[in-house]
């Protein structure tokens, strides 16, 4: 498989570009595979992409049973950040970012991670107070920080509303400047075409149908595409990861709900940042083809249907007129909901399962893309080693039951609230 | 929009309605005497079905009081509605 350069892209032009290989290869599925990771989105081909490059596992199929990056991974906002609070998250989310950094070479795919800075607006002066303590937490942990006054925003981003007359005064943002927005769709194919390279087989229309159990071992997976045999298995589904615990008669502390995001019209450009709002939940980038890409809360009933519904809009588009009126006569072009894993503690799962050789990466919540680099990484630690990798050693599957979760919100066991 | 038949107050739009979660978890009879275990399932495990869920709603806006609601998660349809006290999943398996 050639590289992609600027040699490559001279070479190709001069051909018309008719000459491009395939990004990765279509392979019927194997018999056995050592591992076998179910979802192809950024989650379980950066999983793969690691457990073969770190590990040196190289008989690995990664199964989808739509596309590969169909789901969450095409279904997001796109924001890449680290500003947590918790040791379990903050440490292991900045491992992500630092991957995040690296990425496009490591791949050798543009992911145009762009590191435009994410504000937090803060709202009032307890918000003020609570962020100038997670600013303060995150450089402890040697996380970039920053604490703007309502001046240094105004001169930040000047379409705020800064009148008197304002709902929701700005007092303030705790800016992260390492944060920002990447390519999404870019990061699903970066990394099938880095695992495809090392030997993975990705293998796309083939749904997990059930599994064939012998003690407390999964030992074959049954597909749309037959049966095949499996040394370890790792669940990559974020929204789906309870109905597939459910073929193994396994329940989760997991409810799966719809987040919707929305894209308007393209403009010239106008916010270059990612900026969220303290008052209400919204948060809102620019996307490079110009379209203003923003979301807020879910749906907040369980839900399977990638869709949800319009009271929700309603109450989006409320909270980014609040903060931005500017926005009032701008068209929304699309939106569309994913399905999130919403977990009870606000935290992912990735570790170890009650089930000896399968391996659990969900929990995600809203916010999983930023992780996806990070979380391949450690995923492909735990799986390859048994045993999870220092950073996500807090995120495992059994704090629930001996009282350890982590709450980021403090937000109690209540799913939607996170 | 969800539409969801309040038991006091009929046929209304889910928005007058407040999500309050699954209605299939029962805390323990006997607090003191319920083990780790039986706290675990209680407080943190979820069915978590694509499909028929049995679920409490509260009418907020409406009579205030909670509603039972069975509801399909993939095509949001309402399939039975009722007060907490009855036992839709029961009834609609019943009937079908």
């Amino acid at each position: 498989m050639s590289k992609y350069s600027v040699l490559s892209l001279i070479k190709n032009a001069f051909n018309d570009n008719k000459n491009w290989e395939r990004a990765w290869r279509d392979p019927e599925p194997k018999k056995n595979y050592d591992v076998i990771i179910i979802g192809a989105g950024g989650h379980g081909l950066a999983s793969a992409f690691y457990l073969a490059k770190n590990h040196g596992i190289k008989n690995i199929a990664v199964l989808e049973k739509g596309y590969l990056g169909g789901g969450n991974t095409g279904r997001n906002t796109t924001i890449v950040r680290s500003n947590y609070m918790l040791d379990e998250n903050a440490l292991f989310y900045e491992k992500s970012l630092k991957l995040w950094e690296q990425l496009s070479h490591e791949l050798n795919f543009n992911v145009m991670f762009s590191q435009r800075g994410v504000l937090n607006l803060a709202n009032s002066d307890s918000q003020m107070d609570a962020i100038t303590r997670r600013g303060n937490t995150m450089r402890l942990n040697g996380i970039d920080a920053e604490l703007l006054d309502r001046r240094q925003v105004e001169k930040m981003i000047p379409y705020l509303d800064f009148s008197d007359t304002a709902r929701f005064q700005i007092k303030g943002g705790l800016l992260q400047r390492r944060g920002g927005t990447a390519r999404h769709d870019a990061v699903a194919w970066g990394f099938a075409r880095g695992a495809d390279q090392l030997g993975v087989d990705i293998i796309q229309n083939c749904e997990v149908t059930g599994f064939k159990t012998k003690g407390n071992n999964i030992e074959i997976v049954e597909t749309s595409r037959g049966p095949i045999g499996c040394g370890k298995v790792g669940f990559a589904v974020a929204g789906n990861t309870g109905h597939l615990a459910s073929k193994l008669g396994m329940k989760l502390p997991i409810e799966s709900h719809v987040l919707q995001a929305f894209v308007s019209e393209p403009l010239k450009p106008i916010i270059d940042h990612v900026v969220t709002f303290g008052a209400g939940h919204f948060y809102i980038s620019q996307s490079d083809k110009g379209g203003l890409v923003f979301g807020g809360d879910i749906d907040m009933y369980n839900s399977y249907a990638q869709k949800g519904n319009l009271p929700l809009i309603e109450d989006v588009v409320t909270a980014g007129l609040a903060m931005i009126p500017g926005l009032s006569r701008l068209r929304i072009v699309r939106h569309w909901g994913g399905i999130m894993d919403m977990s009870m503690d606000g935290s992912p799962i990735i570790g170890k399962s009650p089930i000896d050789n399968l391996y659990l990466n969900c929990g995600w919540c809203y916010g999983g893309f930023k992780a996806t680099p990070g979380s391949g990484w450690v995923f492909a630690h735990t799986i390859a080693n048994d045993a999870p990798h220092e950073l996500n050693a807090g995120l495992n599957f059994d704090r629930f039951r001996v009282g350890r979760s982590v709450d980021e919100n403090g937000g109690g066991p209540v799913p939607n609230r996170h | 929009m969800i539409r969801i038949k309040c038991p006091y107050c009929g046929l209304r739009d889910h928005s007058e309605f407040n999500y309050i979660g699954d209605a299939t978890k029962l805390r323990p009879v006997n607090p003191e005497l319920a083990n780790d275990d039986e706290w675990f399932d209680y407080i943190y495990v979820r069915d978590n079905p694509r499909g028929v869920h049995q679920e409490y709603w509260q009418h907020i806006t409406g009579c205030r009081s909670y509603v039972k609601v069975l509801r399909d998660t993939v095509t949001h349809e309402v399939l039975k509605t009722g007060l907490p006290s009855d036992s839709l999943l029961f009834s609609y398996e019943a009937e079908k």
